[in-house]
Order: C-alpha cells, then sequence, then structure tokens
C-alpha cells in the first residue's frame, strides 16, 4: 500500500476537524495505520488552521514535513497560498473556491490575494490542481455548514477507497439528522471532481 | 479492537482501565480533555476544580484516603499547584496517584514553553512520558503501580503533539480496586509537614529517587532498539517518533521514565555506539542528566557550547526540523531533505485568531479604548481585545495577574487610573485573592468582570457561575454582585455588555469614585447553544451607509468593506456577512447614520412579509 500524506489548511470553524477525523478513520478501515494531527486553542478562534493527516503501513511522525504532503486540502483560498511550500512538488491541491478576508484585510491595510496570483502561485508547485466550489454546492443543498462534506467528497474522487466505506464513516460522525443532508453533500462533492 | 483516540482521551481510558475513582483538574490547552473523557465513563468520581492547586489538593486528599486518584493540567498550571506537589512529594500517599501535565512546545496556546520534567527532578518525582497514545493509555496504570510501589505521586508529562494527536489504542476492561485503607489514616507522622516530621521525611525521599533510578535500568518502557551502531540516539516523548522517521538506521534508547534515568542502561549504550546524541523537544533536560553521568554527547562539530546540543530548545520539533538540524551537524548529508518549492506567494495577509462575531467582550473593549486608559488583562478569551483595532489591553501575563498588576501600578501613583480586566473563570481561579487585596489595601483599581457565563477559551466548560457541574448537573450558581460586595467592594455596577451606553455610564461611574470599584459586565458566550439558537443577522441599508467605518472599527469579522463606495468621500461602505452575523446589535448603535438594521427591525420585515 502507498503511504498517503494529506494536510488539511482552513479557517477556524469552517469544519476541519471534522474532516480529518473523518479521513483518519477512513484510513483505519483500509487497512492503513493511519495518525491525526491538529491543533486547539487558540488557533479556533477564526484563526489559520491546519491538521496533518498520515496514511501508511507504518507511520512514525505524527506531522509531515515541508515538501511531504501528496494532497493539500485547502477549505480556504487564501490558507491554500500559505500552505503549498508543505506540497510535495507536482502533489495534488484540492482548493474550495471560498475567500474568508482575515480581520487584517477589513480593518488593517493588508491585501487578499486575486485569484490569478492564486494560481499562479499554486502553479510554482504543481499543475494538479483541483478548484471545487464547495460554499456554492452546500448552498445550493441549503446549509452553508455541509461545505466540509462537499470537500471530503471531492477529496474522495482522487482516492481509491470504495464510496461505502466514507459514508459509513461520515455517518457515524455526523448528527443523525442530518445524515441525509452530508450523503447529499458528499455525492455531490464527489462528482465534482474528475480524476 | 483498536480504535483512534488521542492521547488525552487515551490517559482518560486508561485512568479508567486501571481503576482511578477520583479526578480533578481545571482546564486548559492541551489538558483539557483528558478530564471531559474520563467523567463520561461509568463509575467514576470528575470534577472541575476553580484553579489547579485545588484540583491537585483534591486528588491527594483522595489518595490518602486509599482510592487511586488523577489531576491533569497544562504545564503553567503546575506552576499554580507547585505547592502541593511538594508537600505530595514528602508525604507519599496511600493509593495511587497520578499528575498529568501537558506541555505546550511551540506554545499553541500558551504564554511560555516551560519544560515541566525540571518540575519531576525539582519535587524528587518519577517523569512518564508516552510516545504516542497506547503507551500513554499503558503508562496511566505502571504510573499508578509504581506511585503506590514506591509511596511516591507520579508526574506524567505529555506535549500538545501528543494531547491533541489520534493514533490507534487497544482497549482494555476496568479493574476495580478496593480502597488500600480501611479508614483514613490518623500517621502525623506521615502526613503532618512541620519541621520535625518533614526533616524525617526528606532522607526517605531521597532514598526513594535513588530506588527508582535502580528500578529504571529494567523498566519495560525504557528500551533500546538496536540498529547501524555508527550513531546511538536517546530520546522521549513523541521526539521518538523523529528519531525513527529521520534515523531509521539509527540505535535508539527511548526513554519512557525520563526522571530519575537508568545510570547503567545509558552508559551501556553509549559504550556501544560510535557517536551518541539526545533528540528531545524544548530543554536539555536528558542532555544534562547523561552529561552529569560522565558520557560524552556528540554536540556537532563545534564541540559542546553549553546549553543545547544539535536540536533547537525553542519551539516544537517536526520531521523537518529535526532534518535540518541534523543535517547541519553532519549527521546526515544534505541530499537527506526532500525538495521544498518555496514559491514567491508575496506578501500574505495574517489571519490571527479574533473574538467572534457577537462577542459580548468587544462592545465592553470598544468602551475601554475610548477610555485611553491602561488596562491590565488576565487570560481568556477577552485577551484576544489586545489585537487591532480594539487595542485596549496593555499586558497579560498569567491567569489572576492583571488585578494585582492594575493594583501595583495605582500605587506607585503614577496618576494615571488604572483598570483590570477578567473572565468569570478567571476570577474564581485566582482574581478573588487579589481583588480583596486590592479593597483591604484601599487602592482604587477598576475591576472589570467579563461574566460571559462560562469558561469560553478551552471550549465552554462549567464553572461555578453557570449552575452546572461537569457532569451537566444542577449546582449553586454564583452571581458576582453579591460576591464582590462580600469582598468589600461598595462601588459595584452590573450592566449588560451588548448595551454600549450603560457600559459607558457605568465605567464613567466607576472611574468617578475615589475607592475601588467592580464593574460586572454581564451576557452569556455567543457560541452557547442556547444562545446560538437566538441569532438573527442583521442587515445595512446601503443607501444610508456613509462608509464612516464606525462599525468596522469593532474589529466583528462579520462585516465587511463592500465594492459600492460612498461617492462624496470616496469610501466603501459597509456589509454584514449573514452566514457569520449574530445579531448582536453592537455595530448597529454605533452607526451614526442608523444604516444597520436592529434586530426588532428585522424581525418587523419577517412578519410583515
Ligand atoms: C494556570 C492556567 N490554567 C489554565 C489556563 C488555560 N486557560 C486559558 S483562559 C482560561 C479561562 C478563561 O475563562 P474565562 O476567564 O471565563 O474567560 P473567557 O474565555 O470565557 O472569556 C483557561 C482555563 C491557563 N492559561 N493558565
Amino acid at each position: 500500500m502507498r503511504e498517503i500524506n494529506f494536510l488539511l489548511a482552513g479557517v477556524g470553524g469552517q469544519g476541519t476537524i471534522l474532516a480529518s477525523d473523518v479521513l483518519a478513520q477512513v484510513g483505519v478501515r483500509v487497512g492503513y495505520e493511519a495518525k491525526k494531527a491538529e491543533v486547539h486553542g487558540m488557533a479556533q478562534r477564526g484563526g489559520s488552521v491546519v491538521s496533518h493527516v498520515r496514511w501508511g503501513e507504518k507511520v512514525y511522525s505524527p506531522l509531515t514535513a515541508k515538501g511531504e504532503v501528496d494532497i493539500l486540502v485547502a477549505f480556504e483560498k487564501l490558507e491554500a497560498l500559505r500552505t503549498v511550500e508543505f506540497l510535495r512538488p507536482g502533489g495534488t491541491v484540492l482548493v474550495n473556491d471560498q475567500a474568508i478576508i482575515p480581520i487584517t484585510v477589513t480593518s488593517g491595510g493588508a491585501e487578499y490575494p486575486d485569484d490569478e496570483r492564486i494560481r499562479a502561485v499554486l502553479a510554482q508547485v504543481t499543475d494538479d490542481v483541483r478548484w471545487v466550489d464547495g460554499i456554492a454546492i452546500a448552498g445550493e443543498l441549503g446549509n452553508a455548514r455541509v461545505a466540509n462534506v462537499v470537500l471530503l467528497g471531492a477529496l474522495s474522487a482522487l482516492l481509491d477507497v470504495p464510496e461505502s466505506i466514507w459514508l459509513e464513516v461520515i455517518e457515524q460522525r455526523v448528527p443523525a439528522r442530518t445524515v441525509d443532508l452530508n450523503r447529499q453533500a458528499f455525492h455531490r462533492g464527489r462528482q465534482a471532481v474528475t480524476r | 479492537m483498536k480504535t483512534l483516540l488521542s492521547a488525552n482521551e487515551a490517559v482518560a481510558r486508561g485512568a479508567w482501565e486501571a481503576g482511578v475513582v477520583v479526578a480533578s483538574a481545571y482546564p486548559g490547552t492541551p489538558s483539557t480533555e483528558i478530564l471531559e473523557s474520563f467523567a463520561r465513563y461509568p463509575g467514576v468520581y470528575a470534577e472541575w476544580a476553580t484553579n489547579e492547586k485545588v484540583a491537585m489538593d483534591v486528588a491527594i486528599g483522595a489518595a490518602y484516603a486509599g482510592r487511586r486518584a488523577l489531576t491533569c493540567m497544562k504545564h503553567v498550571g503546575l506552576n499554580v499547584a507547585a505547592d502541593a506537589l511538594f508537600y505530595a512529594s514528602m508525604t507519599g500517599l496511600e493509593a495511587g496517584l497520578v499528575i498529568v501535565s501537558a506541555d505546550d512546545p511551540e506554545m499553541h496556546s500558551s504564554q511560555n514553553e516551560q519544560d515541566n520534567r525540571r518540575y519531576a527532578k525539582f519535587a524528587r518525582l518519577p517523569c512518564l512520558e508516552p510516545s504516542d497514545s497506547q503507551e500513554a493509555k499503558e503508562l496511566v496504570g505502571v504510573a499508578l503501580e509504581i506511585s503506590e510501589r514506591f509511596d511516591t505521586p507520579v508526574l506524567l508529562r505529555l506535549t500538545t503533539r501528543l494531547s491533541h494527536t489520534d493514533t490507534l489504542v487497544e482497549l482494555g476492561e476496568r479493574v476495580e480496586r478496593p480502597p488500600t485503607v480501611e479508614k483514613y489514616p490518623r500517621n502525623p507522622a506521615k502526613y503532618v509537614m512541620v519541621p520535625g516530621n518533614a526533616r524525617k521525611r526528606h532522607p526517605i525521599i531521597e532514598e526513594r529517587v535513588r530506588r527508582l533510578a535502580e528500578f529504571a535500568e529494567t523498566f519495560p518502557y525504557n528500551r533500546i532498539e538496536w540498529g547501524d551502531r555508527s550513531l546511538g540516539i536517546v530520546t522521549c516523548g513523541v521526539a521518538t517518533q523523529y528519531a525513527r522517521e529521520v534515523f531509521p538506521q539509527a540505535s535508539v534508547l527511548r526513554l519512557g521514565m525520563t526522571y530519575p534515568l537508568p545510570r547503567r542502561l545509558v552508559q551501556d549504550f553509549a559504550a556501544q555506539v560510535e557517536r551518541l546524541i539526545v533528540l528531545e523537544e524544548l530543554d536539555p533536560f536528558l542532555e544534562e542528566e547523561i552529561r552529569l553521568l560522565g558520557v560524552e554527547v556528540y554536540s556537532g562539530p563545534q564541540g559542546y557550547q553549553g546549553g543545547k546540543s544539535i536540536f533547537p530548545a525553542c519551539g516544537e520539533l517536526d520531521p523537518g526540523v529535526v532534518r535540518e538540524a541534523a543535517i547541519g551537524a553532519g549527521l546526515l548529508p544534505p541530499a537527506a531533505a526532500p525538495p521544498v518549492l518555496q514559491p514567491e506567494t508575496g506578501e500574505l495577509p495574517a489571519r490571527p485568531p479574533v473574538l467572534c462575531p457577537g462577542c459580548p467582550h468587544r462592545p465592553v473593549f470598544v468602551e475601554l479604548r475610548r477610555s485611553k486608559l491602561p488596562i491590565q488583562g488576565d487570560i481568556g478569551c477577552y485577551t484576544l481585545g489586545l489585537l487591532p483595532p480594539l487595542s485596549s489591553i496593555h499586558s497579560c501575563g498569567c491567569m489572576g495577574a492583571g488585578i494585582g498588576v492594575a493594583h501595583g501600578a495605582d500605587v506607585a501613583g503614577d496618576g494615571e487610573r488604572h483598570v483590570a480586566v477578567i473572565g468569570d473563570s478567571t476570577f474564581f481561579h485566582t482574581g478573588m485573592p487579589a481583588l480583596l487585596n486590592v479593597v483591604y489595601n484601599r487602592g482604587k483599581t477598576v475591576t472589570v468582570i467579563m461574566d460571559n457565563r462560562t469558561t469560553a477559551m478551552t471550549g465552554h466548560q462549567d464553572n461555578p457561575a453557570t449552575g452546572r457541574t461537569l457532569q451537566g448537573q444542577e449546582t449553586v450558581q454564583i452571581e458576582f454582585e453579591p460576591l464582590v460586595r462580600a469582598l468589600g467592594v461598595e462601588e459595584v455596577h452590573v450592566v449588560d455588555a451588548y448595551d454600549i451606553q450603560a457600559v459607558r455610564e457605568a465605567l464613567q461611574a466607576c472611574l468617578a469614585h475615589d475607592g475601588p470599584s467592580v464593574l460586572i459586565t454581564r451576557r452569556e458566550c455567543a457560541l452557547l447553544p442556547e444562545v446560538r439558537r437566538q441569532w438573527l443577522p442583521l442587515r445595512v441599508e446601503l443607501e444610508k451607509c456613509n462608509g464612516c467605518w464606525a462599525c468596522i472599527r469593532t474589529g466583528c469579522p462579520a462585516l465587511f468593506k463592500s465594492q459600492e463606495v460612498y461617492e462624496k468621500t470616496g469610501r466603501q461602505k459597509v456589509e454584514i456577512d449573514p452566514l457569520l452575523c449574530t445579531g448582536c446589535e453592537v455595530c448597529a448603535q454605533l452607526c451614526p447614520t442608523e444604516a444597520i438594521l436592529f434586530r426588532a427591525q428585522i424581525e418587523a420585515e419577517v412578519s410583515d412579509a
């Protein structure tokens, strides 16, 4: 089995923790040793957050070093730029087409990078960049909060794992009354990305 | 069956399996989930204490009473509990006592990165350090056995990376343990630490360390994994994983007990490898101990310069940091590092943590900023009042410090009025003695108690102001007004934190008073479930907005500058993100052109429709 290192980057409140829980659990279900590392506390108050998830036959370090991430899942565009140096040259980036404007832009002098710059920076590291409009899809489903599961669906399209395993793990992890919504979110995400 | 657990959850599981009966703790990142998780097991008593010192005394009392006990805290919590740590080391106990210290290399959510292994040596206690969740679970049981066998509290040290990393754990069953004593011990020679008794105990404690060092020689969690003998690595904790990852060929001595050290094991290991290095996070704790054993530690081409060799003493390690340092010291060839493409990103806007939309601390800071006075902060969500545009916290050191610092500046006589801000949980933790001190010494400090009815920063734990225990059971709910009056404060104001005018007037009244005063700003944290149900996003009527940005200067993340500009000034108008706005109306109160609709106006629109 091929070892796979994931980095999930986003903004506190976007549901990256749930997504990384699911991803680690799916890894275990497929027979990998999986480790998942994240930081709680200060980082959650609207700050930048990252989770490391590693799948492998034997995993030592819970953290992946710079240059060794195979798949970067960016829940927010600016956070994609902030973390792209973790990516193995030629690795895959999955970007949620969402901008969350930081306070340093709203009430400070900083500037949010435009899409052209974002694309240009990512292109310096890899040709394999997949964009998903997670927030729009979640909005169509009537709940912006399931954008994280849309992204999981998109990620699942890049991996050789039976769909049923993803769905079982997601169902165990979300509140019972939102299972249908999350299933739909997952499917829409899975369709939004092609291999 | 194996389950993914964080080391925090694994410690809770291990404590439950090993028959721990009583656990007491005060929340603090990264330790908080240990107690939250332990409390969910059947047949145990678990409580949030008011601070770490109290928590440790409680756990000690249970262990004196012959029941296995646990206390957990973040690293700086052990400073608060240190007095208790030292007497417990002197007395020993009747049943096992484990003290968990969760250290925070990199200061992900702390004011310093102190290395609490030093407390083990300082207080003459064994220190155990797991390298993943499985070991964390096992070492709790092991620690309890050591505690009982050697009559000592045991320090179990975690770090943020372990506490918040999920790895696979094999679950076991609980083993019930009868109390080790029939009756609470009446044994003053052991438990009453007056000088005459304490002098007799001290040699026993020193002898205990010698016996523990002997025990460490064959302790199964201290073990050598032989590989290539040109490099030998002594390591512990999460650094064990980095050693395996970065030096897959090397011989490794992993230490599950990092104080006291097994002298012969270390010496024998050193004798059988060409070069010995120490790989540990933060302080050169093992390195110093190993040098004291007379063992040579390789320090890189320049030789030993004092301090820590090869790896950084500041911040968290990771495989990249370890590899880079090893290349620098000539232990690995430069080609060992993977190629990293560092793209030209240009300057990226920072994304610091901020007060949430609807946070009741925000309007209070808007008024404090207006006062232009020096504000002594404390630790909690409200510390974020330091960031622009609020910029109204001028010191923040440790929990409970603000009131004392403000009083100190006040009595120093610099002529300004001094204000301290403190949260409800922090006030109970260490704020109360400080306020009493202000009153007793006739100070004039204005104390603002930001009462959001929860311990928000660490994830909404209950405290004496919430009326609920850790298990969610009803209990007395402490009100601050009678409490501070009982402490002797006569000038007390209680206002709704969302009511800007009321906050302003009460603050003015406090400042006009020639004596100690307290302003209690009340309003539940906007993230509490009951409050979330009442969220109602507000809206800006763009034609009325004149782009003055009075609202933007509250720093609320739900506000953003629109594409539309106000023609006269060319400044951008402001809009509200309906996904983020909670409807607290703070911006609406500040808007000079009444462009921001209040809840009642939004509700009226809805019912008209
Ligand atoms: C000695 C110590 N123990 C625990 C912590 C962790 N901690 C940080 S803030 C905080 C409490 C915050 O609660 P409160 O004072 O009610 O303020 P809020 O976050 O609700 O605004 C705690 C427990 C700490 N920093 N120091």
